[in-house]
């Protein structure tokens, strides 16, 4: 997020689109709710789906799977036409708004409306909307980036904000709501294969030198890596041939997962680390016994920047141990010597490496609860909202993006569009929530939310078993009927390996950021 | 004009038990008794709440009004003289709590809260045994068990003093309004609210209600262990789910995590979790825990081994593909589960161990 959950509640308009927040980040969508209930806030909503938030929301735009760069475009068509674009934002802090302004006017709203089935007026109402707020913060989530055009669709909120002045100030900013507990700081501490910790690129030769002196390594690898989704084609080539997995289940997660568990089997040496036996640690070579978060000192970083303790309550389960000295014995072993006593002297390692976590330690979260990064020095603050007085870049650059349709599109064979999400009582694979018999009671198994006007012509009942079949594979699950979702819409969760979902989905890569398309995909329900 | 903050409010006097006290304009009398370091006694009150002024334990006097005023909810005017402890007052508000306690039984012990309970407290402030209760000659009400809103929580109407804090919880802090009251006199209870029978409840299985509740009349009923106060150490952590990062305590008895509670002040959720972050803690003593390392063996199946064994063999075979098909041949796939720490050495790992930079995480899932 480029500002803070607190501002949320002073914003004066909130889009939030691609997010079931109520689902997703309940606590985030209190402060919506209450934003909205105080009346200091108007909402508006853009889900193919009949979230929960639609009940509070001024506008609800229900766009077609996948046309969100087309409702985006459109929106600024109609802020930039009725002149409530902020020109002094963009005179000062912003470059190519003629690019972007002479690619906007391939979107009116009439256009929009064929292409996403958004009316028009709804259309000009947000965006007038949007344009005469104060204060606008944009919300979203999987649902924006979980597509081919992931990366536009973020570029198209990215300029939405910026050329109307929502960048920068509190109770503004673009704002991706992370979905889990550290995949922030994952990112922060460079486990992605371009950069290494705190962003430094691995192409910068500066950079690797840096390191390599903080490492005592002779040098660091220069070449960018593979992403998580490259990796499982690489494998299935035979050209990856050893694959360590910390803590991910890409059985069940993966797009197309059935190809993933295939490449998975064709590895020479698959080792996972895990606190149970997932369906990937089944398939593994060697498993490691790793601690629980209960178990285990350090820190996340949550979605807004803010680094946090994580504490130990109790001794490791068994004979497992936190994943960080199950690494560093690894290494020792393979001959390079890791020499930490405790996840605090990691974290100084972290602070003398990282910039913008310089000013963080472990004594000052105690003390102020949390710090939200860039903090560089010791007597910073911590930075609750980005992009203050310039973009790191200089000016914000607006890049024009055009709508382009999802890889798969529905036919006479698969008629249907599936999209995919999560339920508030489970968490991503279910290896965790499927086994607190709490959550598993309120929600034991997968439902295929399902329009009226689909199931009653293939003769599918509430809470009939179906069969659900894409391209790539078929699962078995229930049906729930429910005007939730559009006619030519199903929708369900990823949780259960009863019903794992992710061999249906489509494994088609965003060019740029590697994310699958698992927002859209084109299926077939029978009855069983 | 600006608007008026709190820090431009107006500031009056009052004085409690004679002590003068300056507070904001629009303070209650219950909030210039706290900054005077008087102590009345609260039950429904609580501080993320508007003030609702059902038990009437806070009662105190205040001079020229010959009816007593509850303190939570009664706004403190310039110039008033309180008066919060007295002979009379002690003795009204025994009888109001005696009123709680001839409902909420006296039998603590199978209790959670015995030792950390308000009520028990003021039991024994203001000196009030079972015997007390004795002179009305009560028939004691009793109630059938019956489903609460959630399959998770049971409500237990006996214990329950009809406060009306969870009530309130749910309407003001989740905007459900789930819960209601319902029935009249000894009768009345807590219900969830139906539009009709066949309607599904509108709880989310937060557990706000719950973690609300002065006297344990909504209980965790899956939970996986029980443990008294004094038993129970509460160690403070970030929540392991969604990326909101919300601050809870895990609730510790004899090595096991027992449960989940929150502090009002702390973190971004100020007091409030979801259901995940409330109820998804029984993973952590779960018996499919693996608690030692796997190796697959000759046929083909995974058996227990020791750490040495284990991460001997994946020391050996890291190296040997690295050594014959180049640091390419090898990949790390990290965890946005794990912590910061963590990340940091497995991608150092990968890059001047394995040599590679095919590192990444869950990041696009």
């Amino acid at each position: 997020m480029t500002n803070s959950i607190a501002e949320i509640e002073d914003a004066d308009v909130i889009l939030i689109t691609g997010t079931n927040t109520t689902e997703n980040h309940p606590i985030i969508a209190h402060s919506i709710k209450r934003a909205v209930e105080r009346g200091t806030a108007k909402l508006i909503v853009v889900d193919p789906r009949r979230i929960d938030l639609v009940d509070q929301a001024n506008y609800w735009l229900r766009q077609r799977p996948g046309t969100d760069i087309a409702w985006l475009n459109g929106l600024l068509h109609w802020i930039v036409k009725k002149n409530l674009h902020d020109k002094n934002f963009i005179e000062e802090r912003c470059e190519g708004f003629a690019e972007l302004a002479a690619e906007l006017e391939n979107y009116p709203p009439e256009r929009v409306e064929e292409i996403t089935g958004i009316p028009a007026a709804e259309i000009r109402a947000a965006a007038e909307l949007i344009g005469r707020a104060d204060r606008a913060s944009f919300l979203y989530a999987m649902g924006i980036t979980q597509h081919i055009t992931g990366t536009d669709n973020v570029k198209a909120i990215a300029n939405l904000a910026m050329v109307t002045g929502n960048v920068g100030r509190w109770g503004t900013g673009v704002n991706p709501l992370r979905g889990q507990n550290n995949v922030q700081g994952a990112c922060d501490m460079g486990a992605l294969p371009n950069v290494l910790p705190g962003y430094a690129p691995v192409a910068d030769p500066e950079a690797r030198k840096t390191f390599a002196a903080a490492w005592g390594a002779d040098k660091l690898p220069d070449t960018p890596g593979l992403t998580a989704t490259e990796i499982m084609p690489a494998a299935h080539e035979g050209k990856v041939r050893g694959l360590y997995i910390l803590g991910e289940n890409p059985v069940i997660s993966d797009a197309n997962a059935g190809h993933a568990e295939e490449a998975l089997r064709k590895l020479d040496f698959l080792v996972v680390e895990d606190i149970f036996l997932t369906e990937t640690a089944r398939l593994a070579h060697v498993v490691l016994p790793g601690a629980s978060w209960a178990e285990k000192d350090g820190t996340f970083t949550n979605t807004e920047r803010r680094v946090q303790l994580v504490r130990a309550a109790i001794e490791p389960v068994g004979n497992s141990f936190p994943d960080w000295r199950i690494i560093q014995r690894l290494a020792q072993l393979m001959g390079v010597r890791f020499d930490y006593s405790s996840p605090e002297q990691i974290f100084n390692e972290i602070r003398r490496v990282v910039p913008s976590y310089a000013g963080i330690s472990y004594a000052r979260i105690e003390r102020e609860g949390g710090l939200q990064w860039p903090c560089p020095n010791i007597d910073h603050p911590g930075t609750p909202f980005l992009h203050a007085g310039g973009f790191k870049r200089g000016k914000g650059l607006l890049t024009p993006v055009k709508h382009l349709p999802p890889a798969e599109q529905p036919d006479a064979e698969y008629p249907l569009v599936l999209t995919t999400g999560r339920v508030q009582y489970h968490y991503h694979t279910g290896s965790m929530t499927r086994r607190c018999r709490s959550l598993n009671t309120l929600a034991p198994e997968a439902i295929l939310e399902m329009n009226p006007a689909d199931a009653t012509g293939i003769g599918i009942a509430d809470g009939d078993r179906v069969a659900v079949f894409s391209r790539r594979g078929s699962i078995t699950t229930r049906a729930g009927i429910t005007e939730r979702v559009p006619p030519g819409v199903v929708f369900t969760s990823f949780h259960f390996s009863e019903s794992p979902v992710n061999r249906l989905t489509n494994d088609a890569l965003d060019p740029i950021a590697k994310i699958p398309e698992l927002k859209v995909c084109a299926v077939r329900v029978e009855k069983t | 004009m600006t608007t008026t903050t709190a820090a431009e409010k107006k500031i009056i006097a009052v004085t409690i038990d004679g002590t003068p006290v300056g507070v904001p304009e629009g303070s209650t009398i219950l909030d210039a008794a706290q900054k005077a370091g008087a102590r009345i006694p609260t039950l429904c009150h609580h501080p993320s709440l508007a003030p609702i002024g059902s038990c009437r334990v806070c009662l105190v006097s205040v001079a020229g009004v010959d009816r007593p005023a509850t303190a939570c909810n009664t706004q403190a005017l310039a110039g008033m003289a309180i008066t919060t402890r007295s002979e009379g007052l002690f003795n009204l508000r025994r009888e109001v709590i005696k009123m709680i306690l001839a409902h909420h039984p006296l039998n603590c012990t199978p209790c959670p809260l015995n030792g950390d309970c308000r009520l028990q407290d003021m039991a024994y402030e203001y000196d009030l045994t079972t015997f007390d209760f004795s002179e009305y000659l009560l028939k004691t009400v009793e109630f059938p068990w019956k489903a609460f809103s959630t399959p998770i929580l049971d409500y237990h109407p006996r214990r329950c003093i009809l406060c009306g804090r969870c009530v309130k919880v749910c309407a003001e802090i989740r905007g459900l309004g789930a819960i209601t009251m319902n029935g009249a006199g000894a009768h009345t209870v807590v219900e969830p609210v139906m539009a009709d029978r066949e309607s599904q409840s509108r709880c989310i299985s937060c557990g706000e209600c719950m973690r609300i509740c002065p006297v344990n009349a909504i209980e965790e009923r899956m939970g996986s262990a029980k443990g008294k106060p004094w038993e129970t150490t509460k160690t403070q952590t970030t929540c392991t789910y969604c990326g909101v990062g919300c601050q809870l305590d895990l609730n510790v008895v004899g090595g096991r995590v027992v449960g989940v509670t929150t502090r009002d002040d702390v973190g971004v959720n100020r007091g409030r979790l979801c259901s995940k972050g409330r109820f998804g803690y029984t993973f952590i003593h779960s018996p499919d825990r693996l608690s030692r390392p796997l190796v697959r063996n000759a046929a083909g199946e995974l058996e227990e081994t020791t750490w040495t064994t284990a991460l001997t063999l994946v020391a050996r075979e890291f190296r040997r593909i690295r050594d014959n098909h180049g640091p390419q041949a090898l990949a790390a796939l990290s965890s946005a589960r794990c912590t910061n720490e963590e990340n940091y050495l497995f991608q150092r790992l990968a890059r001047q161990v394995f040599g590679t930079n095919n590192v990444d995480h869950c990041a696009r899932l």
